[in-house]
């Protein structure tokens, strides 16, 4: 049992680091410090800077762009990202659908999609979720019907995130409705531009609009767009939700932003006193963080014994301690961070979300403590909600 | 970075484990329990022969040099099995007192007793007024030529009433609370002077109200520097609270298994209960919270020798935080979900769950630790 990182580790981390902070650009750092919504360019950016240094996609295999590092390294390049804090990429494409071609995709599909996914050429976004299919996802009912070398494709997706600025998106559809839920599903990758497609906006609580409906009508794609076989659709899913689960916990986030409410409970005052030395209010602070420093020890368990198993395929269920926990210590931070902003939390300026120029009501690192707040309740609700997560411990683990 | 154990740790995790699971069933630690020192000297033996009592001494000391991994090991055994014997007590903190602060003739003398299993030793430090601070000491030792003269009161002392020696803190100057002044003392549990009342305690095992009045120690028995020991005595704390993690761990363990295995026979309604949500989702909890317990410990585990007190201080306080917090949710579910029979003397996880509970009360609840570790900037650098 050794727990430290080895010395080549932390020069790594060490490099990633020195990285990041050497050419993230001045405007996009400052937004996510202050925690403003991106702009689409600021993504495309971002990820070209990682693309020309070729840290686009490090986790895909070294053919398309993968850079062989091993779990553990990896686990130090996405922390190292997100508390520097640096833009995540568009997870759909590098985390998601990418994944997924270079896994069940065909050798046409790879060359098309992989180089324009590492360099975020394409935008991609998610079309699982319907309005009736959320934690019971194989229950959706978007249809594919194959007319000759085309599937026609009818139906309504939901909660698709950055839909607005996508070119693809891949969906879930049914191609087989006569047989168990879960078998008649198949995995299509459609081109937004496709006439029949229609995205309308969905404001959430924050005031922002991220997410969206998209509406399919006799939207027609070619079957060269199929990933994998017919109807296996729904073990391509479950592939890439694994995926997404093990980076879920979001460890470098919540760390991040632990120390900027440090930061800015060491201005705010309690009184006649910091709000950091209010002993409630930092007592509160380190139970968090020691629930963070546990969950960190707890993901490096899962990433060690990935590293020493040698498959990346199969997610551990424990991975389902990660989604559930570090979704609430995400929550935790947010509102810790409101608690700091104290009235200021109160003014509602969309617009300022969403990046205008408009002149902050109040201090300007205070505008999106309560936004923050109220979007990041969605961390405990997509990804496979925190009570789907319990089902799979007391199934996958418990046996119960 | 690797979590898993090493060859050699794994036979001396599979010894003591095979030891422990065909000798002291729930039966047998009862008995034991009954006995009058509270605990068993057969086994104590045993484990001597095993090597346990050896575990965390360096090889020039005659130890196996197994570091506090080897501890967790043993300790997390003894919480599965619930083990009474007092080896936190003689090995981890006596020992732990050896280790950091004896100079060569005391180990000479003292460390092959505890390694052969002819020497038990409690550590005497709590007070009355004391709560959980270390430097909250009015025990006075007072210079007297070459000795040192010993008053005072030491409360609820771990296996004192049946250690053959006590090591116990007192002032040699200084107020109350003050940092420094404080010296670590070994005194012979029959020395003149010394009185002990002991008793049984929630978890099963013993303690002792122990008064010392007018106790002669010759200056060849102060441990490090009587002027200033407290660094020494928060270093062998940090050790036993780690030690204390693993053995909650492995209680926590045994609960959680306990339970969930209960869930699976038990039927109610036709059915059995573990079929039902609100019941999987407890379980599910429980699992969460143990995993979290079993990170932590294995942080204290490491940060245990730390160089670097302060971060070592923080470290040991978080994972006292989470075990605190993890052993009250992991305990009070265990016997909720048992329903009645998780509420009889009789059923092993009520004794499971008493014992974790009272590893919260040792060395600082979760409450103080996380008062202190607030206090100390927390666990993320600002």
């Amino acid at each position: 049992m050794d727990l430290a990182f080895t010395k080549e580790e932390q020069a790594f981390r060490e490099e990633v680091r020195t990285f990041f902070h050497e050419n993230i650009p001045a405007d996009i750092h400052a937004k996510m410090i202050d925690q403003h919504s991106l702009e689409k360019q600021d993504l495309v950016t971002w990820q070209r800077i990682l693309n020309a240094k070729g840290w686009a996609v490090p986790h895909w295999p070294v053919e398309y762009g993968g850079t062989g590092w091993d779990p553990i390294k990896l686990y130090i390049f996405w922390e190292e990202m997100q508390q520097t804090p640096a833009p995540q990429p568009l997870q759909f494409g590098v985390h998601m659908v990418g994944p997924v071609i270079a896994t069940f995709g065909n050798e046409a599909q790879k060359q098309r999609f992989l180089p324009r996914i590492a360099n975020l050429d394409d935008w991609w976004c998610q079309g699982f979720s319907e309005p009736g299919a959320g934690s019971d996802l194989a229950s959706l009912r978007t249809k594919a019907v194959r007319d000759g070398d085309h599937y026609v494709v009818n139906g309504q997706k939901t909660w698709t995130t950055l839909a607005q600025h996508a070119d693809w998106i891949f969906c879930l559809v049914r191609t087989n409705p006569d047989v168990k839920k879960q078998v008649g599903i198949s995995f299509l990758l459609i081109d937004m531009k496709t006439p029949g497609i229609e995205v309308r906006p969905i404001q959430t609580i924050d005031g922002g609009k991220e997410v969206n409906e998209v509406f399919f009508t006799d939207v027609r794609v070619p079957v060269e767009n199929l990933v994998g076989e017919e109807n296996r659709g729904w073990d391509y899913a479950k592939f890439l939700l694994g995926n997404e689960r093990s980076g879920i916990a979001r460890i470098g986030i919540s760390k991040q932003r632990i120390r900027r409410i440090k930061e800015l409970a060491g201005q705010e005052f309690y009184g006649s006193a910091p709000m950091i030395e209010n002993q409630r209010f930092r007592e509160k602070l380190a139970a968090v963080e020691v629930e963070l420093k546990a969950l960190e020890m707890t993901q490096l368990r899962v990433v060690a014994a990935e590293a020493k198993r040698g498959d990346k395929g199969k997610p551990d269920p424990a991975s389902s301690i990660l989604k559930i926990k570090g979704s609430e210590l995400q929550q935790a931070t947010t509102e810790l961070l409101m608690e700091v902003v104290g009235p200021y939390a109160l003014p509602f300026q969309p617009g300022l979300v969403e990046g205008s120029n408009e002149p902050p009501i109040g201090m300007d690192w205070a505008a999106t403590a309560a936004p923050t707040y109220f979007n990041w309740r969605k961390v405990s609700i997509y990804g496979g909600s925190n009570e789907i997560q319990k089902n799979i411990i007391a199934k996958a683990i418990l046996g119960l | 970075m690797d979590f898993d154990l090493n060859e050699e740790q794994r036979l001396i995790k599979d010894s003591v484990e095979r030891l422990l699971a065909d000798r002291y069933g729930f039966e047998q630690r009862k008995a034991h329990g009954a006995s009058e020192r509270g605990w068993s000297a057969d086994m104590w033996a045993q484990y001597a022969d095993l090597g346990l009592l050896a575990m965390p001494f360096s090889a020039d000391d005659g130890g196996m040099d197994q570091g506090p991994v080897g501890t967790m090991i043993v300790m997390e055994a003894f919480g599965r099995a619930l083990a009474l014997e007092p080896y936190l007590a003689t090995v981890v903190l006596g020992g732990g007192f050896l280790r950091n602060g004896a100079n060569a003739a005391q180990k000479a003398d003292l460390i092959p007793q505890i390694v052969d299993g002819s020497l038990t030793l409690a550590f005497a430090q709590t007070e009355r007024h004391s709560r959980y601070d270390l430097a909250d000491v009015t025990t006075t030792a007072r210079k007297d030529g070459g000795s040192y003269v010993l008053d005072g009161a030491k409360s609820v002392v771990v296996h004192g009433d049946s250690a053959d020696k006590l090591i116990v803190t007192a002032r040699v100057a200084g107020d109350r609370r003050d940092r420094s002044g404080i010296g670590v003392f070994l005194v012979d549990g029959n020395a003149a002077g010394v009185s002990r009342r002991g008793y049984p305690t929630q978890d099963g095992q013993r303690a002792a109200e122990v008064l010392l009045e007018g106790v002669r120690v010759e200056a060849d028995w102060v441990i490090g520097e009587p002027e200033n020991g407290l660094p020494l005595i928060e270093q062998v704390t940090d050790e036993a609270i780690a030690a204390l993690c693993a053995e909650a761990v492995g209680t926590m363990s045994v609960m959680h298994e306990t339970t969930v295995d209960y869930l699976k026979t038990r039927k109610q309604f036709g059915v059995p209960i573990g079929d039902f949500q609100v019941l999987q989702h407890r379980a599910a909890d429980m699992f969460l919270m143990l995993e979290q317990a079993r990170s932590m410990s294995m942080l204290a585990t490491m940060m245990a020798d730390e160089q670097d007190v302060a971060e070592r201080r923080r470290s040991i306080a978080g994972a006292k935080v989470q075990i605190g917090r993890s052993g009250r949710f992991v305990g009070q579910q265990a016997v909720q979900l048992h329903g009645g029979v998780g509420m009889t003397m009789e059923l092993a996880v009520g004794h499971y769950f008493k014992r974790v509970t009272m590893i919260d009360t040792a060395f600082g609840d979760a409450d103080y630790h996380l008062s202190r570790l607030a206090d100390a900037g927390g666990l993320i650098a600002a």
